[in-house]
C-alpha cells in the first residue's frame, strides 16, 4: 500500500476544498492546482486557513468535502502513512529519543527498506550535518534541528514536500540564511514544495509561486512580481509590502487608459491594470506602491499640494509620510541617490508617478484589509 | 559570625533538613547491626551475624517472600490496567471522561482503614476468604490511581505533533504506538510501577484486613512489635533501602549516559 502511493507522481490537485470546525469555516471552498516541482507558497496571516489546508494534505485532517488528488491518484482520505508526502513540523517535531541517525532513518525503516545506511548518509551530508548523526536532538542548535527535519522528509523522495512555518522559530540572520538553503535544497532535489508561512519576505525569496490565503479563500495567486506590481485586492497590495490607495471617480477612457478623477486630479489607469473594471459606478481606489513615486521628477500622474510631516532615513532610502489636502497620509520611498536629500518637515512636495505602476481596486473594499494583520508592522 | 552565617544558612538548613529525614534510615541500618538478644530496642554491641543469616527469625522470610509476591503481581497488574486508563483518559474525549478523571483519585482520597474494612466485608458477602489472592486484588485497587496519575502526567507532557510526525513517516498507528508513543511514556510507566510496588509492599491496614492467616512482611513486623522486632527485620529493611536507591540512581546514571555524545 505504502510503496504504490510512493511512486505516485503528478501535480497536486485541490477541488473545492471545505474545513469546517463546529460553525467555524477554516477553509472554504478552495482549489488550487501546483504544478510538480515547484516551489509553491500558501501566505497569509494566523488563521488564515493554510496550516488546515496544508493539514489536510498532510492526511493529519479530513475534509469536510472536497477532493486531494496527487497526478491521478484521489489521496483524499488515504491515511497519513499512505500518501507519498512528508512534512517538516513548525517546531521540527524530531523524535527525543533517537538518535539523528534514526530519525532520518524513521520513514525509511517504515517503508521496510533495510538498506538505510547509504541513503541516510547521502541526506545528512547534503544537509552538511553528517558529523552529528549519532546525536540526539535535544543536543543540536535550533538551526541544524531544522536540517535535520528537511534531511528526514527528503530522505523519502516525496510527491510532496509541507513545511508548516519552518523558519519561525529561528531567528533572523539564520531564517535568511535557511531561506537561500532551502531553496538550493529544492533545486536539488527537485521535489514539489509547498511552504506555508505567514512571511510575506520569506514567501517571496523561496516561491515560484505564492497563493494569498485570507479567511479560508485564496485571495491572489501568481509570481512573486505579479502579486507585488499587480495586486488585485486591497488585502494582497496591504499585505505584500506597502501600497498607497487612494479614492477616485471613473471620468471616463482614453484610447486604452482609464481616467479617474482624485479629489480633483486626473490619474490614468492602463485598461490593462484596471481591477475593478465590473464595478466603475461606484468609486474605484487607485493604488500605487510607495517607491514608485517621485517627489523630484514631474510624471503623467501627480497628486499636489502635500505637506511631508515625517521624514525617516533607513539607509538605501528615505521614507517620507505627506499629508494630502483632504486629510489622508500617504507614504513615498526616495532611493538615497542624492536627489531628496534637501526636504525638510513641513515642505510642500507633488507625488508624481508613472500611470503604467497605477492600479485600480474595487472602491467598495475597506481600505485597511490586509494592514493591521501585516507582521512585518509588528 | 553574622556574615558567614548570612552566606551560610540555606547550607545548614538543608543539612538540618536532611539529618531530620535521615535519622530513622540510619536508626534502622545501625541496629541491623546490632548484637540483639530478645528485643532489638537496645545496643548490644556490634555483629555481622544478623546480615549472613536475614531468615535467621521465623517465618521472617516466608513473610518477605508473600509481600514480593503480592508486589510484584498487584504492581504488574495495576500497571497493565492503569496505563490502559492513562492512555484512555490522556488521548481520548469520550462521554463521562471527566466523571471517570474524578472517580480515579477517590481510592486515594478514602481512608485505608474503611477500604480495607469494606473490601473484607465485600470478599465475605461473596463467599471468598481473606488470603493471598483476595490481598492482591485490593492491592491493585490501590495502586491503578496511583499509576493512572502518574502515567498520565507523562503523557500529558508528550507533543502529539510527534505522532503525527511518525504518521507522516509511514508509520501505522501501531508502529506509531510502538516506536515513538510508547518509548516517549516508558519512563512514566516504569516510575508508576516502582511507586505501585512501594505502595504494595508497604502497605499494613488494607493487608491485614484481607489476608487472613498469609503473614506479610509488614504484617510480621507489626505482629512481632509485641514480642521484640528481630534484627532481620533491620536487615529486610535497609537491603530494601539500598535496593531503592540502586535503582534510582541506576536510572539517572543510563538517562544521563543517554544523554551525552
Amino acid at each position: 500500500m505504502v510503496d504504490a502511493a510512493a511512486s505516485t507522481k503528478g501535480d497536486l490537485n485541490l477541488t473545492n476544498l471545505v474545513k469546517e470546525f463546529g460553525d467555524f469555516r477554516a477553509v472554504d471552498d478552495l482549489s488550487l492546482l501546483i504544478p510538480e516541482g515547484s516551489f509553491f507558497a500558501l501566505l497569509g496571516p494566523s488563521g488564515c486557513g493554510k496550516t488546515t489546508t496544508l493539514r489536510m494534505i498532510a492526511g493529519l485532517e479530513e475534509p469536510t468535502s472536497g477532493k486531494i488528488a496527487i497526478g491521478p491518484t484521489d489521496i483524499t482520505y488515504a491515511k497519513p502513512y499512505a500518501r507519498p508526502v512528508n512534512t517538516v513540523f513548525q517546531n521540527y517535531a524530531l523524535f527525543p529519543h533517537l538518535t539523528i541517525f534514526e530519525n532520518v532513518a524513521f520513514g525509511l525503516r517504515r517503508r521496510g527498506i533495510k538498506d538505510v545506511k547509504e541513503q541516510v548518509t547521502k541526506v545528512l551530508e547534503l544537509v552538511e550535518l553528517g558529523h552529528l548523526a549519532g546525536r540526539k536532538p535535544v543536543q543540536l542548535s535550533g538551526g541544524q534541528q531544522q536540517r535535520i527535519a528537511v534531511a528526514r522528509a527528503i530522505v523519502n523522495r516525496p510527491a510532496l514536500l509541507l513545511l508548516d512555518e519552518p523558519l519561525g522559530a529561528l531567528d533572523l540572520k539564520l531564517r535568511r540564511q535557511m531561506q537561500i538553503e532551502l531553496k538550493w535544497i529544492q533545486t536539488e532535489v527537485g521535489l514539489t514544495f509547498v511552504h506555508v508561512t505567514h512571511d510575506q519576505e520569506e514567501a517571496m525569496t523561496m516561491a515560484d509561486t505564492i497563493a494569498v490565503m485570507n479567511e479560508g479563500r485564496i485571495e491572489q495567486m501568481g509570481t512573486p512580481v505579479e502579486l507585488y506590481e499587480s495586486p488585485r485586492t486591497v488585502f494582497v497590495a496591504n499585505f505584500l509590502g506597502q501600497s498607497n490607495l487612494v479614492k477616485g471617480k471613473v471620468e471616463g477612457t482614453s484610447g486604452d487608459d482609464l481616467l479617474v478623477s482624485v479629489h480633483g486630479n486626473r490619474i490614468i489607469v492602463p485598461a490593462n491594470r484596471d481591477f475593478a473594471a465590473d464595478n466603475h459606478e461606484n468609486s474605484v481606489l487607485i493604488g500605487i506602491r510607495p517607491e514608485k513615486i517621485s517627489l523630484e521628477h514631474a510624471e503623467e500622474n501627480t497628486l499636489g499640494g502635500g505637506i511631508i510631516t515625517d521624514i525617516s532615513f533607513v539607509g538605501v532610502s528615505t521614507q517620507f509620510q505627506v499629508q494630502m489636502p483632504w486629510g489622508q497620509e500617504l507614504a513615498v520611498f526616495e532611493q538615497n541617490d542624492g536627489g531628496a536629500s534637501h526636504l525638510q518637515k513641513g515642505d510642500t512636495v507633488s507625488l508624481s508617478w508613472k500611470p503604467q505602476f497605477t492600479f485600480a481596486l474595487d472602491g467598495t473594499a475597506d481600505v485597511d484589509a490586509g494592514t493591521s494583520v501585516n507582521p512585518d508592522e509588528e | 559570625m553574622k556574615r558567614w552565617l548570612s552566606k551560610n544558612l540555606i547550607k545548614v538548613y538543608a543539612f538540618l533538613a536532611f539529618v531530620y529525614l535521615f535519622i530513622p534510615i540510619a536508626y534502622t541500618m545501625a541496629f541491623s547491626f546490632n548484637n540483639a538478644g530478645k528485643s532489638n530496642l537496645t545496643w548490644r554491641g556490634f555483629t555481622f551475624a544478623n546480615w549472613q543469616n536475614p531468615c535467621g527469625a521465623p517465618q521472617v522470610c516466608n513473610a518477605l517472600g508473600n509481600s514480593l509476591k503480592i508486589g510484584g503481581i498487584s504492581t504488574l497488574i495495576a500497571t497493565i490496567l492503569g496505563t490502559m486508563i492513562a492512555f484512555a483518559l490522556g488521548r481520548h474525549r469520550f462521554r463521562g471522561r471527566s466523571s471517570v478523571n474524578l472517580l480515579i483519585f477517590l481510592p486515594m482520597a478514602t481512608p485505608e482503614i474503611v477500604l480495607g474494612a469494606s473490601l473484607l466485608a465485600m470478599f465475605l458477602n461473596l463467599g471468598i476468604n481473606p488470603g493471598f489472592w483476595p490481598t492482591v486484588i485490593a492491592h491493585v485497587m490501590f495502586c491503578i490511581s496511583f499509576v493512572v496519575v502518574t502515567v498520565k502526567a507523562r503523557i500529558a507532557s508528550l507533543d502529539p505533533k510527534l505522532e503525527e510526525a511518525a504518521m507522516d513517516l509511514y508509520a501505522t498507528e501501531a508502529e506509531t504506538f510502538r516506536r515513538v508513543t510508547l518509548p516517549l511514556v516508558m519512563p512514566g510507566i516504569f516510575g508508576a510501577a516502582l511507586l505501585a510496588f512501594s505502595l504494595s509492599f508497604d502497605d499494613f491496614i488494607i493487608t491485614n484486613f484481607n489476608s487472613g492467616t498469609l503473614t506479610t512482611f509488614p504484617k510480621f513486623v507489626y505482629i512481632s512489635s509485641a514480642r521484640g522486632i528481630p534484627p532481620q527485620a533491620n536487615v529486610i529493611g535497609s537491603t530494601m533501602f539500598i535496593l531503592a536507591l540502586a535503582i534510582v540512581l541506576t536510572g539517572q546514571f543510563v538517562s544521563n549516559r543517554k544523554n551525552r555524545v
